[in-house]
């Protein structure tokens, strides 16, 4: 890593990053950079989110699905862990709770390989700093 | 790959199933089908959208419609008008209780998103492992803009401005805390994170940690800049392994970065942060404690003044703050005091953090804005009560905290107002307890715990609340007396007046709380022996009803003291004096025959 | 001089500004009760935990009540200290302290002494209303200090002068809530700790959780055994201190009484060990002398400072924490344990005792002194040289307990030979005493003249530590004293860094000297009592016709009859000892 030395520095790396991000979500190609968060805090973890992600990057990798899969921190649902956020291209990300094997299985084959959404969508019910 | 153009969302949470959205989900499906959409609307079920209040609720994708109180006959309607002709239903939209508006969320009115995620709102988006994730959504920014930017000063000034005050339970005011660091003159001052949550039941500093620990790292760096630190410290228990990697991590990426260390950003300001882990002592909590355990002492208070800010780590002035204060200064820095003194009540700005625990469907953790109402938290948010049973008490501030009736639901959260009910803010535990509660059982469950957590240090917090705990356990064993309540609440007020720290001046409030807003109870385990929620083992008492017993003797085989005899096909009986109130019996008669009284 | 003003008990009081509201209203004749609070002023000695609650008082304006002992008086304050809620709090506290406390004061060693005891007296206790479950612990019983820490009150007194006055660090608080205790870690037994028995927790417990081990039955027991010949020692720091326990002003000296009370007890002969201060300075002032004439000769291998060796505690302290200075001290025996030894040989085989039927009882300001007289290197045959050590208060016990009207006793002597002494003799029971007696005889054996002056005012005081040149006929002697072992360790490491410059060093354990000792009548906190009892030392110093050891003629005898000269193999073998290394396994 190099050292950031000025804030020009800063705002350099926070672009380069967006603009990661934003590629990722215009890609106009559904099957590639799918993003899958795995809510990974210790409640996440304790509810089994370890086997969720990594059956996420086993079975995503087998499929050849092009998939981002990252842990993220706790999103709030406790009643609903494992939580898996996935963000197709070009679409609002999606909330899945109770992401088990069988749940995660359904999520690859149903909606990100479909497109389909399936029962048990968190609706997000907050506002951000940025609303 | 199908590729639905219209989605119903219909939710699928506790409440809303139970008014039928099975149902809801059946006829728009059936609707659809009717009208040849399939290919084109999908119908799902959503988890809990809050709001359940004005449940079951329907939310039509791209448009963001939002329809309240659906029933199974709405469907034809809402796949009719609103999938073929495009309009809206309108007898099913929201309105506005104040306005009486009519309001269809067109994306952005999110009136039923209760919650605001200002310390929490990187929690659940970014990977906590990457920095430079954490940069992509400001982080860092507002550190760099105090240090090319704004003076200490300066710094302080818009803290103030922002009517921040203290997450940790206290709520002191944040930034005239730093400013009286500021002006502590000493050769070395000291910038401590205190993340040695503890209440039980509350996770908010662990999840933040967990979550976004760069958070914590960019503000404490920005308190050091104001007030003349180079050296900061988390003080955090040892029990949360995950939060420690986490943050052990996030330092050593801003180390690598430049972000910590010597001349950050080029501005000849240093900092440096170090991990100090506590053994998970409640009382570590308090500030005084907290530094003595930093300092290798006995994890107990000392009396202030001197206050930390004057004389606290080595007897340097020390800010100490917590993890969710912390977590809210990049945000007040990046968009302003005014952006974040708009939010909240009028001594209570921004947001708090609850961990929502208990008989509650959704539990989860949650930030609403202050002034939000307990009734929003519990239903709208928290999805109601368990099972469909009707609420008793919330409660707040952990063991330190009161029991709230459903006389305060409406009460705007906040600090005074949480005080003045009898309860406080603390630092975000919020446990709700249903009608099954007992909360004689409650007082005596958060007494156990301090009881635990003492130091023992004080003579009324170290004695006291063991004589409180045993009044209440011989009132919920049955041999309570009405002078008890009143010994309760005389030597709970002593405890309060007299101990040395915020534990045990506190610690008493369970218990006064609950004589406060539930006495009935209270008088019912003194006068009649009876626990009303029939909680308390000791005053259960198992009958058999002659009509309904078939004198099977399957109650008779099971008792495991032989309480019960009876003959072949007579009825049984129970002996009172021999029972211990297992419930064996209970459980194994087939035809309902045992009365639990 | 800042003041401010403000009012107490609606009377308005000008006080100096950064006082207590304790001391503000002490000031102004408004006693407020205190119970783990503790000031020995003069010596920088200090418990304020803020702990039991029972000084709170009334401050307009504060939601709480606020302890008085640890709260800063503010400008305009408005104090109250005895409103109805006050009271109530203190009695409902001190209600709750008792309900887990063992209502034994019937038959408690600190019974009318216990300052918990007079505290329920004064704020009118007749009702706990608050009864429940007390804490049981083990009773800890050492050689020379019992632990009954079910009578523990969470003061923290003995954890302050172990921790921060001794440095010793054996107790502290430990468990939570209604289980905290002070104990030594792990709840380990206190002889298997470094504890080194100075019994600065048994002078300042308020209560009857740290006592001394009672051997006052052993002694009446003895006394009673007409087989036994029973001899009696009596330091010199008792004499002024023992009047107390009668109603006597601090500071009275009783010494005539002492021997008179001692002799109706039915010792047979009465002693002193003064004769045995005096018989240490001949040893050690010997030593002192020796090693300094070789470093000055060059010798490499003498090791400066000598330090003093009377004091067991300091022996038993640097033994476990500076053992690789333990070829340092004198190589003496105390007092107590070089009378013990002369007593079971000259003194038996003059007057033809058998050692087995001659019973060595000392009286000592000191609860270590019981510890040191059971240690094997003074034992023979598995035979102690001093029997049995009880302390003042026990004395005073026994006194008690055998009718004696102690203030009206006639003054007596003591009798000989081994009670004749000096007022170098004496004045070992004040902190800076022994180096002062053994600079009146070095000085003369040194210089072959007599000293000017026999005064050394400059070695004399109350700070902990002291540091005086003295001149040796041309030669600056340079002279070290520490009293406290917190102040005994920082001197210590001076010497291992080799900043040291002293020559010799006196280091006593209890802060005052003997006069503070563990085992003398309680001071409640009251230093001025340990002044008085200092200033009594210097009066019978100077009341005293011989005033240099090396002049005592019973000593000049013991040395013609008995002992050759000092340092003479005899005096090598009765009167010196060796130090070990108590850094590993168990401490005796």
């Amino acid at each position: 890593m190099t050292k950031i030395k000025t804030l020009a520095d800063l705002r350099r790396i926070k672009e380069e990053v967006q603009s990661k991000i934003k590629l990722r979500e215009n890609s106009n190609h559904p099957e590639q950079l799918v993003q899958v968060k795995v809510g990974m805090a210790t409640c996440g973890i304790a509810s089994g989110a370890k086997d969720t992600m990594k059956y996420f990057v086993d079975e995503l990798e087998q499929q050849a699905i092009d998939a981002v899969v990252t842990q993220t921190g706790c999103m709030g649902y406790c009643y609903a862990e494992p939580t898996v956020e996935v963000t197709l291209p070009g679409k609002d990300s999606v909330v899945f709770g109770y992401v088990n094997k069988e749940k995660a299985e359904e999520i690859i084959d149903v909606y990100i390989k479909r497109g389909e959404l399936i029962d048990g969508v968190i609706p997000l019910s907050f506002k951000t700093i940025d609303d | 790959m199908t590729d639905y153009k219209i989605h119903l969302l219909i939710c699928g949470g506790t409440g809303c199933k139970a008014a039928e959205s099975d149902e809801i989900k059946k006829q728009l499906k059936h609707w659809i089908e009717e009208v040849g959409l399939e290919d084109e609307a999908q119908v799902v079920f959503t988890g809990c959208f809050g709001f359940c209040e004005k449940g079951p609720i329907v939310k039509v994708l791209p448009d963001n419609t939002f329809y309240v109180g659906v029933t199974p006959a709405d469907a034809e309607d809402i796949v009719k008008e609103h999938l073929i002709k495009g309009r809206t239903v309108p007898r099913l939209l929201y309105k506005d209780p104040i306005t009486n508006q009519q309001i269809s969320d067109s994306k952005g009115m999110d009136f039923y998103k209760k919650q605001t995620r200002i310390a929490l709102r990187n929690c659940g988006f970014i990977n906590p492992e990457s920095i430079d994730e954490y940069i992509s959504r400001d982080g860092y920014a507002a550190m760099g803009k105090c240090l090319t930017e704004y003076s200490p000063e300066e710094t302080i000034k818009e803290i103030k401005e922002s009517g921040l005050r203290g997450r940790g339970g206290g709520g002191f005011p944040t930034g005239l805390k730093w400013e009286i660091t500021r002006k502590s003159e000493a050769d070395q001052k000291y910038v401590v994170c205190n993340a040695d949550e503890g209440d039980p039941g509350a996770f908010m500093d662990r999840s933040i940690l967990e979550g976004d620990p760069h958070s914590v790292i960019e503000a404490m760096a920005i308190c050091g800049y104001c007030i003349g630190a180079d050296k900061g410290l988390v003080y955090i228990r040892a029990e949360y392994p995950l939060a420690i990697e986490r943050l052990k991590t996030a330092l050593n990426q801003a180390r690598e970065y430049g972000l910590l260390g010597d001349d950050i950003l080029g501005t000849g300001f240093n900092f440096e942060i170090e991990i100090r882990l506590g053994a998970g002592a409640f009382v570590c909590g308090e500030e005084t404690a907290l530094i003595h355990s930093m300092e290798g002492l006995r994890g107990e208070p000392t009396f202030k003044p001197p206050f930390p800010s004057v004389s606290g780590y080595l007897g340097k002035p020390t800010n100490v703050n917590n993890v969710e204060t912390f977590a809210n200064i990049p945000v007040i820095i990046n968009k302003g005091a005014s952006w974040f003194n708009k939010i909240g009540t009028e001594n209570s700005k921004g947001t708090k953090v609850f961990a929502l625990a208990g008989k509650i469907n959704n539990v989860g953790l949650i930030e609403v804005p202050m002034g939000t109402t307990l009734r929003e938290v519990i239903y709208d948010i928290g999805g109601g009560i368990k099972d469909g049973k009707g609420f008793k008490s919330v409660q707040t501030g952990g063991p330190s905290g009161g029991c709230l009736t459903k006389d305060f639901l409406d009460t705007p959260i906040d600090y005074d107002n949480l005080l003045a009910a009898g309860s406080m803010m603390g630092s975000g535990g919020m446990i709700v307890m249903d009608e099954g509660d007992c909360m004689v059982g409650i007082a005596k469950f958060y007494l156990e715990f301090t009881l635990e957590e003492s130091c023992g240090k004080c003579s009324p917090c170290r004695i006291g609340n063991k004589r409180l705990y045993e009044i209440l356990e011989k009132i919920t064993n049955g041999n309570g007396e009405e002078v008890d309540i009143e010994r309760l609440k005389l030597l709970s007020n002593v405890i309060k007046d007299t101990s040395l720290c915020g534990l045990g001046q506190t610690s008493p409030n369970p218990v006064l709380s609950t004589i406060l807003n539930f006495e009935d109870e209270y008088l019912a385990h003194v006068n009649e022996k009876k626990c009303p929620s029939g909680q308390c083992k000791a005053l259960l008492k198992y009958d058999i009803i002659e009509d309904l017993c078939t004198g099977c003797t399957l109650c008779f085989r099971n008792c495991p003291v032989g309480a019960i005899t009876g003959e072949r096909r007579q009825p049984h009986y129970i002996d009172q004096l021999l029972c211990i109130k297992c419930g064996v019996c209970y459980e194994k008669c087939k035809f309902n025959a045992i009365k639990l009284s | 001089m800042d003041t401010i003003l403000l009012t107490i008990d609606n009377k308005p009081v000008v006080v100096k500004k950064g006082i207590t509201i304790l001391e503000a209203a002490s000031s102004t004749g408004v006693h407020i009760p205190t119970l783990c609070h503790m000031k020995l002023d003069d010596l920088n000695i200090e418990n304020r935990p803020g702990g039991c609650r029972i000084c709170v008082v009334e401050v307009e304006g504060r939601r709480n009540l606020a302890p008085a002992c640890c709260t800063e008086v503010a400008d305009g304050m408005v104090i109250n200290s005895h409103s109805i809620r006050v009271i109530n709090a203190r009695q409902t506290v001190l209600e709750l302290i008792l309900s887990d406390h063992p209502a034994d004061c019937l038959i408690c060693a600190k019974s009318g002494k216990c300052d918990l005891q007079d505290m329920a007296h004064h704020l009118g206790i007749r009702e706990i209303h608050y009864k429940g479950e007390q804490s049981t612990y083990r009773e800890d019983t050492s050689p020379a200090i019992i632990r009954d820490v079910d009578k523990c009150i969470m003061c923290r007194r003995c954890e302050m002068m172990c921790n921060e006055v001794q440095t010793v660090g054996v107790l502290s608080a430990i468990n939570r809530g209604f289980n905290a205790v002070v104990s030594p870690a792990f709840e380990m037994n206190l002889d298997h700790s470094v504890c080194t028995y100075c019994g600065q927790c048994v002078a300042v417990c308020p209560t009857g959780a740290l006592t001394e081990v009672d051997q006052t039955a052993h002694v009446v027991r003895a006394l009673s055994d007409s087989s036994k010949t029973v001899i009696v020692q009596t330091a010199p720091a008792v004499r002024a201190a023992l009047g107390e326990e009668f109603d006597m002003d601090p500071g009275t000296l009783v010494t005539g009484k002492l021997a008179a009370a001692l002799r109706r007890l039915g010792f047979d002969y009465v002693f002193d060990t003064d004769f045995a201060a005096d018989l240490t300075i001949m040893e050690e002032g010997t030593e002192m002398l020796n090693r300094l004439s070789r470093f000055l000769e060059g010798d490499k291998s003498v090791k400066l400072p000598i330090l003093t060796s009377c004091c067991p505690a300091w022996v038993k302290f640097f033994e476990h924490q500076f053992p690789q200075l333990k070829d340092i001290p004198s190589t003496a025996r105390s007092p107590q344990q070089m009378f013990g030894s002369i007593a079971k040989t000259y003194f038996a085989e003059k007057m033809g005792i058998k050692r087995e039927d001659l019973v060595v009882v000392s009286i000592m300001p000191c609860v270590a002194k019981k510890y040191e007289c059971g240690r094997d290197e003074f034992k023979v045959n598995d035979n102690p040289d001093v029997d049995y050590a009880i302390t003042t208060r026990e004395l005073a016990g026994l006194i008690k307990l055998a009718n004696i009207n102690f203030s009206r006793l006639p003054n007596e002597e003591f009798d000989l030979p081994l009670g004749e002494s000096t007022g170098a003799g004496v004045i070992f029971g004040t902190t800076g005493g022994v180096i002062e007696a053994a600079v009146r005889t070095a000085y003369e054996l040194y210089t072959k003249k007599p000293l000017p002056k026999l005064d050394f005012n400059e070695l004399r005081g109350m700070d902990g530590i002291r540091q005086a040149t003295i001149d040796f006929g041309g030669f600056p002697l340079k002279i070290g004293i520490a009293h406290g072992l917190g102040n005994a360790r920082k001197l210590l490491a001076k010497i291992e860094s080799g900043e040291s410059e002293f020559h010799a060093i006196e280091i006593m354990s209890c802060p005052g000297g003997c006069i503070g000792g563990g085992g003398q009548p309680y001071h409640h906190g009251n230093a001025e009592i340990l002044k008085k009892r200092q200033m009594a030392i210097y009066q019978e110093d100077s009341n005293k016709k011989i005033r240099k050891s090396h002049e005592n003629p019973y000593i000049i005898q013991l040395y013609e009859e008995f002992l050759g000269k000092p340092m003479s193999e005899k005096a090598h073998h009765l009167l010196h000892t060796q130090y070990f290394d108590r850094t590993s396994g168990s401490s005796h």
